[in-house]
């Protein structure tokens, strides 16, 4: 059998693709911990657990920020190709890929399949998972409670640039006596706005479609086509668009070809 | 010939001198010069003539600016937010380690931006620091009162220096400039050839460390003979070896505080820098002091005020350089760097976009950065995807 592997350490999660020449075989998702390199060693160990062991692959891609740290990947590919890639065989070959990814957020214009422009956040957490996962933790929640609570709640102002200060402001308006609601919608918000403002920079074409874990909160995805004022798309394989792009390019799949994810 | 040695990617001669080498080379030069009775002029900016300072005998020396050390110390008077460069020039006068400073019978500003134009008040207090004022667009009405500037520099020096510059001391300085941006356009128009005979690295940081060697002569002389072993090597190794490696033109900001994390960068990357829109480019080398001209004054305010430096407003001269870079230099992409909180430089960077990738059809990169490595990830990330959205 041959098989084709895409793995994208990010800074939280780690994301792993199997494909072979027509489907989808095999994906999970792993913490990235604190070791890129155990985190690269655990996923060996899973991939060979589930039968696609990593020399038996036909070609390794590895992407994210713990690409090179993954010593078995043939080739290793910056997550700004592989997401484009990814996200462009999930919404059609010519389209926007927004990835808000856990330290970074990047808009990405693909045009016939490949990766023409993009542009990412500052040096800065703001607007990116990290923001989210910091916020969550002052108000006590995890991350799928947040978007629950944000869902019943009227954003707060929450106005700072940095998450530093823009945790002072959470922390005072727990001190005001706000409403959870009200302060974890106005965190989503945060986000959103800034997300929204880099596309704006960016500029976007076709269909905009939204990769990285929160494409799984319908309440993110509807704040955000609300707030570019166009649908964005989004489907459960959105979180993994990285692995399946590095593992598109590991097949050497043709640019901009369709990719149908297996049944079931 | 020089026996060529790859370091980490780059190709570069045997006795290649790093910017800081050459920088710290030139201090015990300059220490000599002195000893000997030379008067030293330092300054920032290539909007200052330093065909003047040569006129009034004196050196011209561009001062120290282009590194973090000094920042943390500028930070205590200036806010953080200010562009690396006016803090770093700030920083080396506060801290004295800068010895250029320190030998300098005069230092001279301009006020290109705000930014500068204030520190320049605050440096002051260190040593006296004399300020042209430069007017911001290119018409008449500027250009009658950048020439007042000029003679108002030029007998500056005279006072300064207790010395007389006549028009013929001005036009000999003038043809000896003059020769100079001949020879360095010479030089960097070497990136024209494809493949590319050197490195971005290398051609950068000779046109910066120009600047330490201070015989004019022996400057031009030098930058001649890399010129003709330079093209001895590409016809003899590379002229018929096509190269798959994408050319890039860089523009924005004064890179040499970021060349490593940049530049270095790209070209280790698997890019070739093969032309520079930039101050220690091409972009005051391509338009000469006009030696017919019998008003020497007017001569230099004219050629002065057309560098196209982004303080300049408006500034179209600098999209359609680069239009022609673009052509002439055969570039797949644009790369343009703009130092934090260079306010001139982020805000035409989004016509240069624009201009790049809507009428050129090229991808264009932003980087804004400053001379901290913390970013130095990131700026791979970013300069790895470029170079692939270039090379699918």
């Amino acid at each position: 059998m041959s098989f084709f592997t895409g793995i994208d350490i990010g800074s939280t999660a780690a994301k792993v693709v199997v494909l072979d020449e027509g489907a989808l075989l095999e994906r999970f998702v792993l913490p990235t911990g604190w070791s890129s390199k155990e985190t690269a060693g655990e996923i060996a160990r899973r991939l060979a657990a589930a039968g696609y062991p990593a020399d038996q692959a036909k070609k390794i891609v590895a992407t994210g920020y713990g690409r090179i740290s993954v010593d078995y990947a043939h080739k290793v590919v910056t997550e700004i190709t592989c997401h484009g890639r990814g996200g462009s065989a999930l919404a059609g070959e010519d389209c926007t890929v927004v990835d808000i990814g856990g330290q970074d957020t990047k808009v990405i214009t693909v045009e016939g399949g490949t990766p023409a422009s993009f542009l990412m956040n500052d040096k800065c957490s703001a607007g990116t998972g990290k923001f989210l996962e910091v916020m969550a933790n002052r108000l006590g929640v995890d991350l799928g409670e947040l978007f629950t609570l944000a869902a019943q709640g009227t954003p707060l102002e929450i106005s700072s640039m940095c998450t530093v200060f823009a945790e002072s402001e959470v922390i005072s308006h727990i001190g005001a006596g706000e409403s959870r609601a009200d302060i974890a919608a106005g965190v989503v918000e945060s986000v959103i706005t800034k997300v929204a403002g880099l596309c704006a920079r960016h500029g976007l074409k076709g269909r905009v479609v939204l990769t990285g874990g929160l494409c799984e909160s319908a309440y993110v995805v509807d704040r955000l086509s609300k707030k570019l004022g166009t649908p964005v798309y989004a489907e459960p394989l959105g979180r993994y668009a990285g692995a399946l792009g590095a593992a598109l390019i590991a097949r050497g799949m043709p640019a901009g070809a369709p990719f149908r994810p297996a049944a079931g | 010939m020089q026996q060529a040695v790859q370091t980490g990617g780059l190709r570069l001669p045997e006795n290649f001198e790093s910017y800081g080498e050459a920088r710290k080379k030139g201090f015990l030069h300059m220490k000599e010069l002195k000893e000997q009775g030379k008067r030293v002029v330092g300054m920032f900016c290539s909007f200052v003539p330093t065909e003047l300072v040569y006129a009034a005998g004196a050196l011209p020396v561009g001062l120290c600016a282009f590194s973090d050390e000094p920042i943390p110390a500028a930070e205590a008077d200036l806010p953080r937010n200010l562009c690396p460069l006016i803090k770093a020039s700030y920083g080396f006068a506060l801290t004295d380690t800068c010895p250029y400073f320190y030998f300098s019978d005069l230092v001279v500003g301009e006020t290109t931006c705000d930014g500068k134009r204030k520190m320049f008040e605050l440096l002051n207090s260190i040593k006296e620091t004399y300020v042209m004022q430069l007017p911001f667009r290119r018409d008449e009405k500027a250009l009658a009162f950048w020439k007042d500037e000029i003679v108002a520099f030029k007998e500056k020096l005279e006072q300064t220096f207790g010395v007389t510059i006549t028009e013929e001391d001005v036009r000999r300085a003038i043809q000896a400039k003059n020769r100079e941006r001949d020879v360095m356009r010479r030089f960097l128009e070497l990136g024209k050839l494809n493949p590319a005979p050197l490195s971005g690295y290398e051609m950068g940081t000779r046109a910066d460390a120009g600047s330490f060697s201070f015989n004019l002569e022996e400057r031009c002389d030098k930058i001649e003979e890399r010129i003709r072993e330079i093209q001895a090597d590409w016809e003899a190794n590379y002229k018929d070896t096509p190269s798959t490696r994408p050319r890039l033109l860089v523009t924005g900001c004064p890179n040499a505080g970021v060349r490593e994390k940049i530049i270095r960068a790209v070209e280790e990357m698997g890019a070739d820098v093969v032309a520079f829109d930039t101050c220690n480019g091409i972009r005051e080398k391509v338009e000469k002091v006009d030696e017919t001209n019998p008003d020497v004054y007017d001569a230099l305010a004219r050629k002065y005020l057309n560098i196209t430096c982004s303080v300049m407003s408006p500034n179209e001269s600098r999209r359609t350089y680069i239009g022609q870079m673009i052509d002439e230099y055969q570039i797949d992409g644009v790369l343009e760097i703009v130092l934090q909180s260079c306010h001139t430089y982020a805000v035409e960077a989004d016509l240069i976009k624009r201009y790049v990738t809507e009428e050129k059809h090229l991808p264009y990169l932003n980087i804004e950065t400053d001379y901290s490595q913390a970013d130095s990830g990131q700026i791979n990330t970013r300069l790895e995807a470029f170079l692939e959205t270039i090379m699918p």
